[in-house]
């Protein structure tokens, strides 16, 4: 049997668990493993300019691949800059390893020099997490962590290895576990039958049903047996923020996002519904609008992989924890085998209503914003003529504010895994960096960051990274000249006193900023060059291009629901402001 | 639960991140050296209860939660008490500690230490009955529990 010292066997383990890439930073309690890294190629190290870009760019990588994302960091402020990454991957339920380097053993709780206590920092935010004691442990841990991480519902687990477990003079046995088991863990393998039974009842007998699926259709690879499913029925389905794409938005079935900037025709669908199929969604805040009042006819059944998800926030008629993915198989099979049909006139007339939801005050087939009368762009449209010169197949990745919401409504993902946000912890900077490591990923696909001027400024140091390893993302930045999320709210509900949201001609010269790292950078101020300029960022394979397009600042997200506090009716999923001018 | 470090934090923590309240809580090595068994004391209603309950078990070093109060069950905590105690007082509280079938564990000149075990109620109950004004010091060790009869909690 090979021996290898600790740092090796983290090294070796990491290539043995099928690893291809590690976003990191170097630092003292790491270098031990970083010397390990530099002796062997199987496995690629990219150095990002700050941890917090570690975690994301592992994070889109995960999103758009799959695969785990694995992080690599120095003890203290490398960990703690790598915990809003962390906290961001564990809100979505992104599978993530984070390998954080600790001081010395024996320093361990006397403050020693860049010591933090990273499991404690971390315990709130990670699925599970770990501290090494001794060098022998390193290859059982690793396993571990990448079972815990991508099995189940997903997350990140933390490995925290003080320096000297990594000992480059100690040397020990190598062999990497082919399996693990703990006995504490044994995430659901498929849904009870008696509950897709009464399932599959509630499922055919519903009049105004309604599919609602979220972020773990697409973390469980169910969108084929979603669509199956869908199709079989002929029921209206929409996606949460995070489930976008799990069902083709181009589809006639789909009702667009629902939620706080849901389309009207899915929010009222949702209202009236007799039955909601909820599938690996949670009936988030930000989806139900005020609890009380939401969906008071309906029924729910709800298929999701973590039990405390269910019956959360809304109570759940019949739950069904499993894996959505076969879940969703188990009630093919068993409509299937019934025989039985939905209510095709009562199905029908369903549609009648929801057309005519759509009809009125539908996103797709109406402007939910005034046409540009001048020259000032709209951002809407901006994304529309994303959608239009990527042909709707990019990877679009986005920072957190209204550009997210308008790429969310506007660019029409038919695919999962092709929209990357962070739609649980909303964190500002996420867009570049994960971009990177979607681009990590697949270097050939075309991959946007959909971002603001106020957003990309939180990680823009990762140009630099682009320029290292050449990763040629193509930036889109709507540019405001504000913090646009907030100014609405203070718009809505601060009659307009704009607190800390402008920057007073301080922004940089974005062109000549991408000109010092090496980029390309376009100002687009004019819908005349908006679409030309698009085409010449995207034909430029292999630039990282930034597109600075200004847009109208007065703009707004619509639908936007109205809260429980608001003027009534309000609180209800139905209550929505649809313009500025015009609300339910 | 594992009787691993970091455990217990995970458990308390999970309480305080979540808003839940921790009324008492005990932690030991069971017979079998690698789980720690731990009961806690929470309130809430069924639904609290639930998403208490499901938080717990998604925690990976926890390998088993039983809500003890879905049954019957035996509860019990200890106390130690130290109460001022001279002249005619220390017979008057040597009676009390008799009636609550409490043990007294040490002795001084001016000073009882008494043990009493039982529910939280009775512990409750012996220090109303000794009164405020005598007592020095206490320490209560928090609820331990056992569902009754054939039932066990095992892996």
């Amino acid at each position: 049997m090979e021996l290898l010292s600790g740092g090796e066997m983290l090294i070796r383990a990491l290539r043995d668990e099928g690893v291809k890439h590690v976003f990191g930073y170097p630092g003292g309690a790491a270098l031990h493993i970083y010397d390990a890294l530099f002796q062997q190629s199987d496995v690629q190290h990219i150095l990002v300019r700050h941890e917090q870009a570690a975690t994301h760019a592992a994070d889109g990588y995960a999103r758009a691949s799959g695969e785990t994302g694995v992080v690599l960091v120095t003890s203290g402020p490398g960990a703690t800059n790598a915990i809003t990454g962390i906290a961001t991957a564990y809100m979505d339920s992104i599978p993530m390893v984070v390998i954080s380097g600790q001081v010395m053993s024996h320093l361990i709780g006397e403050d020693a020099f860049q010591e933090t206590d990273m499991v404690g920092i971390s315990r709130p935010i990670v699925k599970h997490s770990f501290m090494v004691n001794r060098a022998e442990d390193i290859p059982a841990t690793i396993k571990k962590a990448f079972y815990i991480a991508s099995t189940g519902r997903p997350g990140p687990v933390v490995v925290d290895v003080p320096k000297d477990v990594t000992n480059p003079h100690d040397k020990y046995e190598y062999s990497y576990p082919d399996n693990v088991k703990i006995r504490s863990y044994q995430p659901a393998q498929k849904g009870h039958s008696g509950q897709i039974k009464r399932a599959v009842q509630m499922l055919l007998e519903a009049k105004c049903p309604v599919i609602y699926t979220g972020g773990g259709v697409i973390q469980g690879n169910a969108s084929e047996s979603l669509i199956e499913l869908a199709r079989m029925l002929g029921y209206p389905v929409t996606n949460t923020l995070m489930g976008l794409g799990g069902y083709p938005a181009s589809d006639k079935q789909f009702l667009g996002m629902l939620g706080m900037h849901g389309t009207f025709e899915a929010n009222t669908a949702m209202h009236h519904s007799d039955l909601i199929l909820a599938a690996g969604a949670r009936f988030d805040d930000r989806v139900t609008n005020a609890t009380k009042q939401f969906c008071p006819g309906a029924k729910i059944i709800h298929i999701d992989i973590d039990p405390a998800s269910i019956s959360k926030t809304v109570n759940a008629d019949v739950p069904i924890v499993g894996p959505v993915e076969t879940v969703l198989q188990e009630l093919i099979a068993a409509i299937t085998e019934s025989g039985a049909q939905p209510d095709q006139a009562a199905l029908q007339d369903w549609w009648r209503q929801i057309d005519e939801w759509r009809e009125r005050h539908g996103l797709y087939t109406q402007s939910r914003y005034e046409e540009s009368g001048g020259d000032l762009i709209k951002p809407q449209d901006v994304i529309k003529i994303l959608h239009k010169v990527t042909g709707g197949d990019a990877y679009v990745t986005s920072d957190v504010g209204q550009h997210q919401m308008f790429a969310a409504q506007y660019y029409g993902f038919d695919k999962p895994r092709r929209w990357i946000n962070s739609g649980g912890l909303g964190t500002m900077g996420f867009g570049l960096p994960s971009a990177m490591g979607v681009k990590k990923a697949f270097p050939d696909a075309d991959v946007a960051c959909v971002t603001g001027e106020g957003s990309f400024q939180m990680c823009l140091q990762e140009l630099s990274t682009c320029t290292q390893y050449q990763l040629p993302v193509k930036i889109i930045n709507l540019n405001n000249q504000a913090l646009g999320m907030v100014k609405q709210w203070q718009d809505m509900q601060y009659e307009g006193r704009y607190s800390q949201i402008l920057y007073e001609d301080s922004l940089p010269d974005f062109v000549k900023l991408m000109e010092a790292y090496g980029h390309v950078g376009m100002k687009v101020t004019s819908y005349d060059e908006l679409e030309s300029k698009m085409q010449e960022c995207f034909a430029l394979k292999d630039r990282v291009v930034f597109m600075d397009i200004y847009v109208d600042p007065s703009e707004h997200v619509y639908p936007m629901q109205i809260p429980g506090h608001g003027p009534a009716p309000s609180g209800a999923m139905k209550d929505m402001y649809l313009s500025k001018l015009e609300r339910t | 639960m594992e009787n691993e470090p970091g455990a217990l934090s995970r458990v308390v923590g999970l309480f305080s991140q979540r808003g839940y309240n921790i009324e008492s809580l005990t932690v030991a090595p069971t017979e079998d050296q690698t789980l720690s068994r731990l009961t806690l004391t929470t309130i809430g209603d069924d639904r609290i209860i639930e998403q208490i309950t499901k938080h717990l078990n998604k925690l990976v070093d926890v390998v088993k939660v039983v809500d003890l109060t879905e049954g019957a069950h035996i509860e019990r905590e200890l106390m130690l008490i130290k109460v001022k105690a001279s002249g005619a007082q220390r017979a008057e509280i040597k009676r009390c500690t008799d009636i609550f079938r409490g043990q007294i564990v040490d002795v001084g000149i001016q000073v009882y230490t008494i043990q009493v075990a039982g529910t939280s109620d009775k512990l409750d109950a012996f220090i109303e009955a000794v009164g405020d004004a005598v007592i020095l010091e206490v320490v209560r060790t928090g609820v331990s529990g056992l569902s009754r009869g054939e039932k066990i909690l095992s892996l």
